[in-house]
């Protein structure tokens, strides 16, 4: 596991180096391609984003732990976002993820004993007329009920059943 | 008439081929051929203000960046984060090239070399979208060098946040660009100086909804475009309508419409019928709140108009509630975001978000007294104005208006 050197990556990190003025800036897009190799901004993931920016790892690490989309530990492999801000809290969005939570037996933050599943709340995703809603591994899922959301954790599992 | 959601009107204006068919880049096509001043004065004329929440006149924010620099740049906000804001997103998904348009003729106002699009990181398919419709401009000869033949050069790039309310906020922006923590920074210089913008060079920073107005003015005029509106408020805005009414969502009408237009004639009205409105926040958590009155209810939507009922319009995310909401939860509610996303850089906006938090948990837990209501008042008070940016006061507002408005949803609490 690499991204510098990785053909799977190249092309990209060679197009964010060359659109900004600075490596630097450069520093999040790495860290995303970072998160996409190893599935978390893993130290690994850090040395190699900070080695093609000339920075030091510490400084990179500064970046990812101040964003809430790059995860400093690693994560369940659907990664559920519900959003419990105030407009989606109106439409009883709070009472939906303190459900899901039920459902699959975890705690705030938590992952699901076999891997599949972590479940966090996070502030507003810009789709409060959709509410409740929430983002798995940063896609939308909209307009959900304890209904809909049964079928999808359903294909979620036997997706990834299907591919084990 | 829909300016800014046009694909309402339009099916696949998303496709250049359609958008061009329906006047797309004769706006550009009609700035190219006149003078970079000639175009910072229509955009002036045209009374046009910025639609990410602080209504500065867009023109007069052009004509702010000194000519005779070298390097300009113009760097168009979509990190749309505020609670309750949902417009931005819609624009970019369904007119993705009127953003595109009016953010090229913008760059060729200031001259800038270069148009970088901040994107909220949850909008990576957006920015996928917009990097397709970016090539497809180069094939066109609309980006990269000599445009149209006019001689003049512009790239455009797309950049993705990564989960940061702070980097709305433009010094943040630039910072977070620069591959630096998402902080706000010291100013002056202001990012349209030399040494204040993206890599210290003079940069005009605009929101989506501000740009994609820019393309209307050039083809129908400035004139036009302050017939719509009001006096001190052009054009039409877009309302974000969420909480409870029948049909949230985007509604483009003119400034100067009412709030009770918005909320009957267009959301179809409270969510339960036996449930009357009580309060809304008419710019998301940013703003102050107001009870949902006839007063209210008749009151123009424009940056005038609601100055006079002690709130502002912003960026227009309209959250409502009804009577079963107890403000005290709303406070809350709004502080809780606040909390989580204080950049940490200020002491009054760090400290402060954190024992508001506490000291309204422990209200709604029961255990609060009346002087802890006082109490969060006064940290509220103190840390309004006291911060490098506007974080501060957004954070104060939900304590102070909630309290001073509805007194008796923190009475309950503190009584029992």
């Amino acid at each position: 596991m690499a991204i510098i050197g990785n053909p799977k990556y190249t092309e990209r990190i060679e197009r964010h180096l060359a659109k900004y003025e600075t490596r630097r800036s450069a520093v999040m897009p790495l860290l995303y391609i970072a998160q996409e190799e190893y599935g978390w901004v893993s130290s690994e993931g850090i040395g190699e984003v900070a080695q093609l920016l000339n920075l030091d790892p510490t400084q990179v690490k500064s970046i990812a732990g101040f964003y809430t989309m790059y995860s400093e530990k690693p994560k369940g492999k659907y990664w559920l976002q519900v959003c419990t801000d105030l407009p989606c809290a109106l439409q009883g969005a709070d009472d939906f993820h303190a459900w899901l939570k039920q459902e699959l037996g975890v705690a705030e933050g938590g992952t699901t004993d076999d891997g599949l599943f972590t479940v966090e709340h996070v502030m507003c995703l810009a789709a409060c007329d959709k509410a409740p809603m929430l983002q798995c591994n940063f896609r939308y899922v909209e307009e959900l009920d304890q209904d809909k959301m049964r079928q999808l954790l359903a294909k979620w599992r036997s997706e990834a059943n299907g591919r084990g | 008439m829909h300016i800014l959601l046009r694909g309402r009107d339009t099916p696949n204006i998303k496709q250049l081929d359609v958008y061009e068919a329906h006047d797309g880049f004769a706006g550009l096509r009609g700035a190219l051929a006149m003078t970079p001043a000639e175009v910072i004065d229509v955009v002036k004329a045209s009374g046009l203000r910025g639609r990410g929440g602080a209504g500065f006149p867009t023109g007069v924010k052009w004509s702010f960046i000194p000519q005779h620099e070298p390097i300009k740049y113009v760097t168009v906000n979509a990190d749309e984060s505020e609670t309750g804001t949902f417009k931005d997103r819609e624009i970019m998904e369904e007119n993705p090239y009127q953003l595109l348009e009016g953010s090229l003729i913008c760059a060729y106002a200031i001259q800038a070399k270069a148009v970088y699009i901040y994107l909220r990181g949850e909008f990576w398919d957006i920015g996928d979208q917009l990097d397709d419709c970016i090539e497809a401009l180069r094939a066109k000869g609309l980006v990269g060098e000599n445009i149209l033949g006019s001689g003049y050069d512009c790239e455009v790039y797309t950049h993705l946040g990564a989960g940061a309310y702070i980097c709305g906020e433009e010094s943040a922006l630039l910072n977070s660009l620069e591959g630096y923590l998402g902080q706000p920074r010291v100013r002056p210089p202001f990012p349209a100086q030399k040494g204040g913008g993206l890599y210290k060079e003079a940069t005009v920073v605009n929101n989506v909804e501000t740009l994609a107005n820019v393309p209307f003015i050039m083809t129908q005029g400035a004139a036009a475009f302050k017939a719509i509106g009001t006096e001190q408020s052009a054009g039409n805005k877009i309302y974000c309508v969420s909480g409870h009414v029948k049909k949230p969502g985007n509604y483009e009408l003119p400034m100067g419409s009412t709030f009770r237009e918005l909320l009957y004639d267009h959301a179809g009205g409270p969510l339960h019928d036996d449930r009357p409105f009580k309060a809304m926040l008419p710019s998301g958590g940013s703003g102050p709140i107001v009870p949902l009155t006839d007063e209210v209810l008749d009151t123009r939507m424009s940056y005038e108009d609601c100055a006079s009922i002690g709130t502002i319009i912003g960026s227009a995310s309209i959250i409502i509630m009804d009577e079963s909401v107890d403000m005290t939860w709303v406070a809350s509610k709004v502080t809780k975001f606040f909390k989580h996303e204080s950049c940490g850089k200020c002491t009054p906006c760090r400290e402060g978000t954190y024992w508001l938090d506490k000291v309204i948990d422990r209200i709604l837990d029961g255990r609060g007294t009346a002087d802890d209501v006082k109490r969060i008042a006064d940290v509220a008070e103190n840390m309004a104005g006291t911060t490098l940016c506007a974080l501060g006061d957004f954070a104060a507002n939900p304590i102070i208006h909630t309290i001073r408005h509805f007194p008796d949803d923190f009475a309950q609490h503190v009584q029992a």
